[in-house]
Parts: structure tokens; C-alpha cells; sequence
């Protein structure tokens, strides 16, 4: 059984979905079966007493392992603080680590991160960093104690897929723990060139919330996540310049 | 006094608990984590512990995202 195995507990699925941008619980609920989603992110908010329904409920469901974020936070502060009450809520020390740096590009701020990162762990949580793909940062991630890695492959939502997928590869080569790609997924392709390159597992949201038809390009991430993980034990033919003949060239 | 409850200010009653202020917005007990002044103050102690005058109280839950 070819698991995914963060902090010690195992799971079969190596697509984890977030929960944003669905149109309704409906939706969301029925691209989550499709993925076949072990693990799926939430997000921390001010409670809406107005609001219908809980994502949590869908979740519970499904029996799907719920990984809250700390979407929204600028400093460290801010994300120690948010995860703290997330655990507090969900009765769950794990916690993917996001730090943004502004609103405009949404990209990772290393130095708050890191600094997050350090205390978290300190406190007890399994801790899993939204990063950019930066090597350096992720091996000192990983010597302070994160349970994975996550680079990201483009900005959040924007659908650029893996914009270098070169320190990608570098990060995978380093890591001994998890490495997953986060953000920037656009389609099944590109899910499954991060396998592909190495990556453990590929966490996407947008790419499938707000696809035209959300269940199908969930049940699309979920064949590209498990073929790309394939090609990649498989061991892919090196590239070459010229062609190399399949057939025999003598009559 | 004055409370802030999610950035709204409310004028209570000397001695309201933080669990008297979770109830302002809603009845559920799991799912919801409260913050005073940035600090978590966990569900077992919510019933004993009484907000000051300023006191800026934080109610959160779970929703879609990331």
C-alpha cells in the first residue's frame, strides 16, 4: 500500500483539498467525495450567526481529517494566535502555516513564517508551512521540526501551475519529510507534474472549486494525483536529443 | 461596561462571563474557540471567567477556505 504518511498517521489519498471558493456546501460536498479526499483544509473565522450550514458538518460527514490555516494572517502573532484557537475549536494540533506577505500577490512571507513555524512547534503542533519554492527555507523548515513542507507552484488562485519546477525538484531531493505542493494549480496536468516531480502529495482548492463542473475536475486532480504518483516510481526514459528507434531498423 | 464581541461594541453587565458572550451569537458549544485580548481562553473555563471593561472578545469558527 503506497501511503502518504505525515507525522506518523497514514493516509491513502495524496490529493488534500481545501475548502474555498465553492459556490455552496452542495458543491463542496460532492467534489470532496469525487477527489477522494482524506484531508481537507479550513480556514478560521469571526462566527456569522447568520451563516447556514458549517463546512465542519460536511467534514464530519465524510469522515474526511479537517487541517485548519491560518489564511488571513500577516504576522506570526497573528498566525501562533490563529492556530491556537483553531485547536482550541477543532480539538486538533495540526495546522497548515500561512503567513502572507500582502494582499495583491498572496505570496508566503518567509521570515514570519519561519518564525511561526519555531513556535508552533514548540507548543506542541504538527505543523505543515505554506512556503514559497525556496529550498533553503524549506530545509530549515525542516530542521526546526515542520511535519511537511509546502511550496507553492504559483500564486493562490491564480492557476499557473508549477512556475519552477526546477526548485521543486531541488526541495523533493532534500526533504525527509513530506513535501506538498500548494497553490497555483490550474488543471489535472499540472497535478500531475508535481507528482511527478517528486512531490508526496498536491493540496488544491480553486482549480477545482471553481471549475465549471467542480465534481468532475475533482474526479480529474484524483487521476492525475494517482497517475503522476505512478510515472514517478515508475521511473520515467531520460530525455534525448534525437529520436532512438522502437522497432528494428535492419529489414 | 463596554465589551467588543467580533468588533462590535456592547454595553453588558459588570461581571459577564465569556460564556455569557459566546451566547450573544450563537448556542454551539464545539466548533467555536474564543479569544480575550488576543489570548485563548479554552471552553472549560468559559462559565468563570469575567470579561473587563474593554475587553475585546474574538468568537471563531471554522468556514470554507485554503
Amino acid at each position: 500500500m503506497d501511503e502518504l504518511i505525515i507525522a506518523g498517521e497514514k493516509f491513502s489519498s495524496r490529493l488534500i483539498m481545501g475548502t474555498g471558493g465553492a459556490p455552496s456546501l452542495e458543491v463542496l460536498d460532492q467534489a470532496l467525495a469525487a477527489s477522494g479526499t482524506e484531508l481537507t483544509t479550513v480556514a478560521m473565522r469571526r462566527l456569522d450567526p447568520g451563516a447556514r450550514g458549517s463546512v465542519l458538518d460536511v467534514l464530519r460527514r465524510r469522515d474526511i481529517k479537517v487541517l485548519p490555516n491560518t489564511a488571513g494572517c500577516f504576522t506570526a502573532g497573528e498566525a501562533v494566535l490563529t492556530a491556537r484557537l483553531a485547536r482550541e475549536a477543532l480539538g486538533t494540533n495540526w495546522v497548515k502555516l500561512e503567513v502572507i506577505s500582502d494582499e495583491r500577490t498572496l505570496l508566503p512571507d518567509p521570515i514570519e513564517t519561519f518564525d511561526a513555524a519555531e513556535r508552533l512547534v514548540a507548543d506542541g503542533f504538527v505543523v505543515l508551512p505554506y512556503i514559497g519554492d525556496d529550498p533553503a527555507l524549506a530545509r530549515r523548515l525542516e530542521q526546526v521540526g515542520c511535519a511537511a513542507v509546502m511550496p507553492l507552484g504559483a500564486p493562490i488562485g491564480s492557476g499557473l501551475g508549477i512556475r519552477n519546477p526546477h526548485n521543486i525538484e531541488l526541495i523533493v531531493e532534500a526533504a525527509a519529510v513530506p513535501v506538498i505542493l500548494d497553490a497555483g494549480i490550474g488543471t489535472a496536468s499540472d497535478a500531475a507534474l508535481a507528482m511527478e516531480l517528486g512531490c508526496d502529495a498536491v493540496l488544491l482548492a480553486t482549480a477545482v472549486t471553481r471549475a465549471q463542473r467542480p465534481e468532475l475536475m475533482a474526479s480529474a486532480m484524483r487521476a492525475a494525483v494517482a497517475a503522476g504518483r505512478q510515472a514517478r516510481q515508475a521511473g520515467r526514459i531520460p530525455r534525448r536529443r534525437y529520436a532512438e528507434a522502437s522497432s528494428p531498423t535492419t529489414p | 461596561m463596554i465589551v467588543t464581541i467580533n468588533g462590535a461594541a456592547h454595553e453588558v453587565a459588570d461581571g459577564t462571563t465569556v460564556a455569557q458572550a459566546v451566547r450573544t451569537l450563537t448556542t454551539a458549544t464545539t466548533g467555536v474557540a474564543v479569544a480575550v485580548n488576543d489570548e485563548v481562553v479554552t471552553r472549560s473555563s468559559w462559565e468563570t471567567t469575567a470579561l473587563g471593561d474593554r475587553d475585546r472578545v474574538e468568537v471563531l469558527t471554522a468556514v470554507q477556505g485554503g
